[in-house]
């Protein structure tokens, strides 16, 4: 069987799907929202020591995961991009690292909520926050550095080349920062809960983890069906498009 | 391998002619390290316990300002085309770029560093452990900071920019070489620090020339 793998690797193929995608994806985002949501704030009883505070989980942790997620995904792409030299590769990492950035900076934001009435501190220099900290630096730097530089081709491939070298260095500074704060600090404030968690309240992290993915293909398929036209409106493709034929380019 | 010697005599010599950019980075390095009593007070037990911290974020920043000059002259006079296209490997010359880059404007850094830490209150075996550290980190932070320098050649907001992408990649380091000081006040024995050190000095410089040359085609085609 062959399986023609690059057919959607063409900008101009590419558009075409995400646009068939991106809707049903963002009303499949939406309705699992509203599930993850309703089954975490109604459904799930309160954690037995934390009260109904612990509730921000279901957007804390999925949104962390997702900040790794995305990174590793860029990372791909990236390898993708410099080793087989196509464009839509480049446009797919551009498109996915404001919504990582996004989703570190939640993380970092709903960390700080959760922490303030549990630890009593908005901000403890724990190894996991530090470390998506750096994360949330990697990201700005990426896109810092691709917005600078105004040729594209040049900019994508900078972009790839940072983004594996952060990929490469995230585990060492994960490492790094962990050895660092056993030295500093030990063991005043720990992460880790009790294993034992009710189903419902799995249920309802997994349900908003899994709205939050398919919220960023939702949205990377918007956001490079941008790019594909803006980078690629001096083509004949994109002038005879029935969304871009009224526009003046 | 004799290209590799020529380039660093090179840099060397072009570095030693203009004596103002090299002593730029060491007086930067000297005035921060002024500033935090300033700001912080001058009692000797705070000073010596942030001492060890305060000079290796100062030799970072001071590695980390000089690494624009990397890349940049030679890509305004067009030699660095030259070299990408020479037939020697870029990658033993662009480590040979590195390696001047630090002779000049980090080790210079681990030098000065123990004088400073004087001022800091420092006992001796930690003064020898904050240079031995810099010594084994500021090679790194030349080697990470050189793909930033390469990826930033000729681009808008050029400083800043290196800043933003590397300081985030210097992270390690800086945990285990100021660390290895701390480690060392404290009594816990700073072996484990240095080998770390060491274990991230050997991959940086295999890999950061073969990086740096990506970069440097990236920019240059």
């Amino acid at each position: 069987m062959t399986m023609r793998w690059f057919y959607y690797a063409a900008p101009q193929t590419f558009y075409g799907l995400a646009g068939r995608l991106w809707p049903w994806l963002a009303a499949l985002a939406l309705a699992l929202t509203l599930a993850g949501l309703w089954v975490g704030f109604a459904l799930a009883p309160a954690d037995a020591q934390q009260g109904e505070g612990y509730r921000i989980i279901f957007v804390h942790v999925p949104a962390s995961w997702m900040s790794m997620v995305i990174y590793l995904a860029m990372a791909f792409w990236a390898v993708l991009g410099l080793t087989f030299n196509t464009r839509l590769s480049g446009m797919m990492t551009r498109a996915l690292a404001p919504t990582g950035a996004i989703f570190a900076f939640l993380s970092l934001w709903t960390g700080a909520l959760w922490g303030k009435p549990m630890w009593g501190a908005w901000w403890v220099w724990d190894a996991r926050l530090t470390s998506e900290l750096v994360l949330f630096f990697l990201y700005l730097g990426y896109i810092a550095l691709t917005s600078a530089i105004d040729d594209v081709r040049r900019a994508d491939r900078a972009g790839a080349l940072i983004a594996i070298v952060g990929a490469i260095n995230v585990p060492i500074i994960y490492f790094s920062v962990k050895w660092w704060n056993t030295l500093h600090q030990g063991a005043s404030v720990s992460l880790t809960r009790s294993p034992s968690m009710a189903q419902l309240m799995l249920w309802g992290m997994l349900l908003m983890a899994l709205a939050m993915w398919v919220y960023t293909l939702a949205i990377v398929c918007y956001r490079v069906r941008t790019l594909i036209i803006e980078r690629e409106r001096h083509t004949d493709w994109v002038k005879a498009l029935p969304e871009v034929a009224g526009v003046k380019a | 391998m004799s290209a590799f010697f020529a380039l660093v005599a090179r840099d060397l010599r072009l570095a030693f002619r203009r004596k103002a950019e090299v002593l730029s980075g060491l007086f930067f390095f000297v005035v921060v390290a002024a500033l935090f009593p300033l700001a912080i007070g001058p009692e000797a037990a705070t000073l010596r316990h942030i001492g060890p911290g305060v000079l290796w974020v100062g030799a970072l920043l001071a590695s980390m300002l000089t690494l624009p000059r990397l890349f940049e002259n030679d890509w305004r006079d067009g030699s660095l085309e030259h070299l990408v296209l020479s037939p020697h490997p870029l990658g033993l010359l662009v480590l040979g770029k590195i390696f001047a880059h630090w002779l000049v404007s980090g080790l210079p850094l681990v030098a000065l560093a123990p004088l400073l830490g004087l001022q800091f209150d420092l006992p001796s075996d930690a003064l020898g452990m904050l240079a031995l550290s810099l010594l084994l980190g500021t090679p790194v932070l030349s080697c990470i900071g050189a793909i930033g320098a390469a990826l930033t050649l000729g681009v808008r907001g050029g400083g800043v920019l290196v800043a933003l992408l590397v300081l985030p990649l210097f992270v390690p380091v800086l945990v285990f070489g100021a660390g290895a000081v701390e480690a060392l006040n404290s009594g816990l024995g700073a072996q484990a620090h240095v080998s770390i050190l060491l274990a991230m000095l050997l991959p940086a410089v295999f890999f950061s020339p073969w990086a740096c040359s990506a970069a440097l085609r990236i920019a240059l085609e």
